[in-house]
């Protein structure tokens, strides 16, 4: 367990006045990340709303190394870095202990950046890859990704006459990840920041390549209200839309409150609930739509049940 | 040393020498090879390099930049549609200042796909702000790869630079050529200096920044000046590449250009079969010269007025086509540089795709050109040689 106290002792490397929206689930998470980290850390970023609202040259919110490249490279680039700094270490050129961090959104990581992040994976650099997800392109005017929910109404999936929004499920990325048997992968939400501090801290203290998927609730995307952020980030997690877990050397384990409600500690809630505080789904809550909301809750029923299963229960 | 190697174990041979921090790379025919020699010298412990061997182009450049950025000297190497698609990070890695150093093995881009040479690759790549270096033979190529080392890391440049030389032609070509010693080349190109490194945690730096409309045209501007600054560290690097070596380079290198009346501009290995037909027609009595263009960007622009101007007519040969422009890139550039200038200057696109180029070809050339010069008509100034 965390220290709150403790945590609020160490200094803020992502300094305030960066341009993230009121309620932005990125700059929690990345504050929490950084919060968690126990040696100096090399940060890159993929393209995206992290990227763009807290670099605005001049300026930069970054009190540790960080370097933007493109949209689709966040995994390739880390590599390289990572890479240049083993052979400098090798030389003795370098003497102390440096982490490596890549982030992206889930365009960055679900859909352009792929083909990078999996390559890294193979070839085994020392990084930690995290992957923000806000459910679709959020930087750009929120345009559906392999991210975006089921049924949600975006800029590219929009709910109209005909189609109610977007009509895929989105791909289960951690499990691709996963299925690349690296050492540790996972999901969190910043909504349990024990848990996500918890993760961060043992995927850095891993080596290897390690992974997070962490949901990042958007306001303007997700359309709530920007107090709601967190809020929605717990209640994505108890309705087991977004279960929290790890795969440690290719143990899986659910972790914190989804391990609690598969323990019949705690009730699973229902995703429609979720759903129903977000105008990307509002849509659906009409009387000829009822049996799309009931298709997704019996897929996140269904896909709940797979992964318990996979975790031993 | 004197040794015998095809242009693809002379690039293995060189990065050998340089001993770089990383190489990340991807195979693509026809530099292959070049990157499985390396490969045997990583596996055999001759290097101290880390080797990337990475899932695209993309990547592979994408972790070229990371490990540039980061702090070390960094290289690597591709063809075609390989460096097509490297095509963004090209600009990311010349905008972020990264000398890195690129052999490309020019080849045609596809479709339909073609194994075979032709410049289209490099051309598309003409305005990415990296220096662009092209070798006539293995020699030269052994030679490019050094002294691009120490062009792009100068100070005043810091920018990457691409040394071409051209596919199949060259790469599966042995050759004689002389070698330093591996105390030569590390003397020559000396230790990498990082400036602002990412790996100095104590002092954190950003780099990619979003940067709009009230930063961003003085930063292209900047490369600008570095692209400006580059020909001098070119010239200067040559020579001192010549003391050591006994080859001396500069940015172009013309053949019996003094009494010239008919010029002929080429890229590459073309040069050498242009040098017999320039011979040739000599004995004919057509006073011909070559200008064979060996550093492409930074444009030369002076150097090739003061070499062609007064002359009665300039062919330039291109090996790639601009399509839908008025004639080849090297074309246009040569052209635009004698503007003004009374000499005649036209265009023969020939080779696409690896198509042969032979000695007789190039007479024609210079007995089309000739008759440009003598009478100041030109039929035409695009022209296709040996296509059907």
């Amino acid at each position: 367990m965390v220290s709150l106290k403790k945590l609020s002792e160490k200094p803020e490397l992502l300094a305030p006045g960066h341009r993230l929206c009121a309620g932005c689930g990125a700059s929690i998470i990345v504050r929490q990340i950084l919060l968690a980290a126990e040696h100096p850390v090399i940060i890159t970023s993929a393209t995206g709303c992290l990227e763009v609202a807290t670099t605005i040259y001049p300026y930069t919110s970054w009190r540790v190394p960080f370097f933007h490249s493109a949209f689709e490279n966040s995994a390739a680039t880390i590599a390289g870095v990572e890479t240049m700094y083993q052979v400098l270490k090798r030389k003795g050129k370098i003497q102390r202990d440096i982490k490596f961090i890549a982030f992206g959104g889930d365009g960055g990581t679900y859909d352009i950046g792929i083909q990078a992040l999996s390559g890294a994976l193979e070839r085994g650099h020392d990084i930690l890859y995290v992957c923000y997800n806000n459910g679709a392109y959020m930087n750009t005017g929120i345009q559906r990704s392999s991210a975006t929910p089921m049924g949600a109404s975006t800029t590219t999936s929009p709910a109209g006459r005909v189609i109610p929004g977007k009509k895929r499920f989105p791909k289960d990325l951690t499990g691709i990840v996963a299925a690349h048997n690296i050492p540790y992968c996972g999901q969190t939400s910043p909504a349990f920041y024990n848990d996500l501090i918890a993760k961060v801290q043992k995927a850095l203290n891993t080596e290897g390549p390690t992974f997070l998927n962490i949901l990042s609730p958007c306001p303007r995307g997700w359309r709530h209200e920007t107090d709601q952020s967190i809020a929605m980030a717990e209640e994505a997690v108890t309705s087991c839309f977004w279960p929290i877990y790890e795969v440690e050397d290719g143990e899986w384990k659910l972790t914190g409150y989804s391990k609690r409600i598969a323990d019949g500690k705690k009730e699973k809630t229902s995703v429609i609930d979720w759903m129903k505080k977000q105008g990307r789904f509002k849509h659906l809550f009409t009387a000829e739509r009822e049996p799309i909301l009931k298709n997704i809750q019996k897929q996140v029923d269904k896909e709940w049940e797979v992964l318990k299963r996979r975790c031993g229960y | 040393m004197i040794q015998a190697l095809s242009g693809n174990a002379a690039v293995a041979y060189a990065i050998k020498q340089v001993n770089p921090d990383m190489v990340a790379v991807y195979p693509i025919t026809p530099q292959t090879v070049a990157m499985e020699r390396f490969a045997d010298y990583v596996a055999d412990g001759e290097v101290d390099t880390e080797l990337i061997m990475a899932d695209s182009e993309h990547s592979a450049l994408s972790c070229c930049v990371g490990a540039s950025v980061a702090g070390g000297r960094v290289m690597t190497s591709t063809a075609s549609a390989g460096l097509a698609l490297m095509w963004e990070i090209l600009y990311v890695a010349s905008s972020n200042r990264c000398p890195i150093v690129m052999n490309v093995m020019n080849r045609a881009l596809s479709a339909p796909i073609n194994i075979h040479c032709d410049h289209s690759d490099a051309m598309g790549a003409r305005d990415s702000s990296w220096i662009q270096i092209h070798g006539e033979n293995v020699q030269e190529a052994y030679d490019n790869i050094m002294q691009a080392v120490r062009i792009a890391e100068h100070e005043n440049v810091r920018l990457p630079a691409m040394t071409n030389m051209d596919g199949f032609t060259l790469s599966h070509a042995t050759e004689r050529l002389e070698t330093l010693k591996d105390s030569e080349v590390q003397d020559f190109i000396g230790e990498f200096k990082a400036m602002y490194p990412l790996l100095d945690v104590e002092n954190p730096v950003t780099y990619g920044p979003l940067d709009l409309y009230d930063y961003y045209f003085e930063h292209k501007r900047q490369q600008v000046e570095a692209m400006e600054l580059t020909p001098d560290v070119i010239k200067k690097v040559g020579q001192e590449y010549g003391n050591l070596s006994g080859r001396e380079y500069t940015l172009l290198h013309p053949y019996q250009m003094e009494d010239a009346d008919i010029g002929v501009v080429v890229l590459g290995s073309t040069a050498g079969t242009a040098r017999v037909a320039v011979k040739a027609m000599r004995k004919k009595g057509v006073k011909a010269g070559l200008l064979k263009l060996r550093v492409f960007r930074p444009f030369p622009k002076e150097e090739i007025l003061t070499l062609l101007k007064g002359l009665k007519a300039v062919a330039v040969m291109d090996r790639s086509d601009s399509f839908g422009a008025f004639g080849g890139p090297v074309f246009s550039e040569v052209r635009s540089a004698l503007l003004g200038e009374d000499t005649e200057v036209v265009n023969y696109i020939y080779g696409l795709g690896g198509r042969d180029i032979r000695q007789d070809q190039v007479e024609k050339v210079i007995t089309e050109t000739a008759e440009v010069g003598r009478t100041g008509k030109v039929k035409t100034y695009i022209n296709y040689l040996g296509v059907r």
